[in-house]
């Protein structure tokens, strides 16, 4: 029973959390929507395709914060055998793969009118595609075996493995000259977007946290009813087995 | 009505623009509904489960699985 | 030692090997990574550009576009020396003198034949009155002062 202490925890936690997560994503991305489609200026060089930018940007921060959390998830699991740490890895992964697929697909849309091109091979993009080919191998191993358990070892591993790739992504674009240009927000010497913009760019990244952890509790929740369904259904074939 | 057909003009980048906005609302809602989804229908066979399945504390009664849910649910005295 | 503490090292070691691997193979890799080359590095013979396609990165020198019908000839510079190329097709919305541009093509006499024309722009994002406002009180803090026209 001691296993289910810690979720039981997280449920009553969860349930606080839930409405909260609800209306700051849901305010925050109303908000967030209002200033990037209306309330914010085009830019002197791109127009109005900067816009784009309100979605692109938070959602490249997302596969990178997202991945981070799993990878912070699976060493827990692995490391202490928290079965709570395992879960909330495998909620996350989902979540990181969207936000990466919705940062490639804009990046592209972007990349069209402005470089002229829809991709290139550049460091930044690639190893962006990496993290996406990552996530889906991460939910793809966590799923491979008949033993939930051995398939969260292996996948927590790759997990691991696969962060090296984060701070790859972040620095590509000083490390190698590329396509894509520099960082704009977290540098050295303060931003390089005005103020004007910076303001959509800020609601998208809350709204797409808030709405991180609001998936994370859903799909949590599922995973620690799924797990107790299992062992409520093997010790009902035990027993079943044993009354024969 | 021009300021509107402006706006979504997106100075001609509409084409761009716009289906930026639409996959996001899209995969964002996909996964959100999933996943709500997906908990309450697990949280709801838990439940049921549950409350086919003999209380720990009783001995086991091997025609549980087979019983009415109402036949466990009796309050002890 | 307890199997937690060993995990926890094993775990850590893990990280460091893999980072470390990664680290070799990327450092290795540098030359292959690079997605363009400055006029310099072509015009000095650094790379081998002997029938090879190739991508040339810099920005537009001011001045330099001249369009003549289908056919665009302009000179990417770095700084220190300036390329010409000649391209013929369709030209991105971004390409415009003192912005930066990625072509791809091969080197012939003296010039670079384009087959392709990507434009790159820079890290800085602001409405255009702000631009012009920072560039009429002269604290534009761009590289290229001149790029904001009109």
């Amino acid at each position: 029973m001691h296993r289910f202490a810690n979720p039981a925890r997280f449920l009553r936690i969860a349930a606080i959390i839930q409405p909260w997560a609800m209306a700051v994503a849901a305010l925050s991305f109303a908000a967030g929507l209002w200033f990037s489609l209306f309330a914010s200026p085009a830019d002197y060089q791109q127009g109005e395709t900067v816009r784009i930018m309100y979605i692109h940007v938070p959602s490249a921060w997302m596969g990178m914060f997202c991945y981070t959390a799993m990878a912070v998830f699976s060493a827990m699991g692995l490391i202490w055998k928290h079965p709570l740490a395992d879960l909330m890895a495998r909620a996350t992964a989902p979540v990181g793969a969207a936000f990466t697929f919705i940062c490639l697909v804009t990046g592209s849309l972007w990349g069209k009118p402005m470089w002229g091109t829809w991709w290139v091979w550049d460091a930044r993009l690639t190893s962006m595609l990496i993290l996406f080919f990552l996530y889906l191998g991460y939910m793809a191993l966590a799923d491979a075996f008949d033993d939930p358990e051995r398939g969260q070892k292996a996948a927590g591993i790759l997990a691991l493995v696969g962060v090296v790739n984060v701070p790859v992504i972040k620095w590509s674009v000083d490390w190698w000259n590329t396509l894509h240009q520099p960082a704009s927000v977290v540098k050295m010497g303060g931003p390089a977007i005005d103020a004007t913009m910076m303001v959509p760019l800020i609601l998208m990244a809350v709204a797409f946290k808030a709405y991180w952890i609001l998936v994370l509790i859903f799909r949590t929740r599922s995973e620690i009813a799924g797990a107790k369904l299992r062992t409520l259904r093997m010790a009902q074939v035990h027993a079943a087995g044993q009354a024969e | 009505m021009d300021n509107l057909s402006a706006f979504f003009a997106m100075g001609g980048y509409a084409g761009y623009v716009w289906p930026t906005y639409i996959l996001a609302v899209v995969v964002m809602a996909v996964l959100l509904i999933a996943s709500v989804r997906s908990a309450h229908a697990n949280e709801r066979d838990l439940e049921a489960a549950q409350s086919l399945r003999p209380s720990r504390r009783r001995r086991n009664n091997p025609s549980a699985a087979s019983a009415e849910p109402g036949a466990e649910e009796v309050p002890q005295a | 030692m307890t199997r937690k503490k060993r995990r926890l090292y094993f775990v850590i070691l893990g990280l460091l090997a893999v980072g470390a691997a990664a680290a070799l193979v990327l450092s290795a890799l540098r030359q292959d990574i690079v997605f363009f080359f400055s006029p310099t590095e072509i015009m000095e013979a650094k790379v081998p550009t002997e029938g090879r396609r190739i991508r040339l990165g810099g920005l537009v020198e001011q001045g330099s576009v001249v369009k003549d019908g289908a056919t665009v000839r302009f000179k990417v510079t770095d700084g220190a020396n300036a390329l010409p190329v000649v391209y013929e097709g369709l030209l991105p919305d971004l390409f415009r003198e003192g912005q930066g541009v990625v072509t791809e093509g091969r080197m012939g006499q003296g010039v670079f034949v384009a087959s392709e024309v990507l434009a790159k722009h820079d890290e800085n994002y602001m409405p255009k009155e702000v631009a012009e406002s920072l560039k009429k009180s002269g604290h534009w803090q761009g590289e290229h002062p001149e790029q904001v026209q009109k």
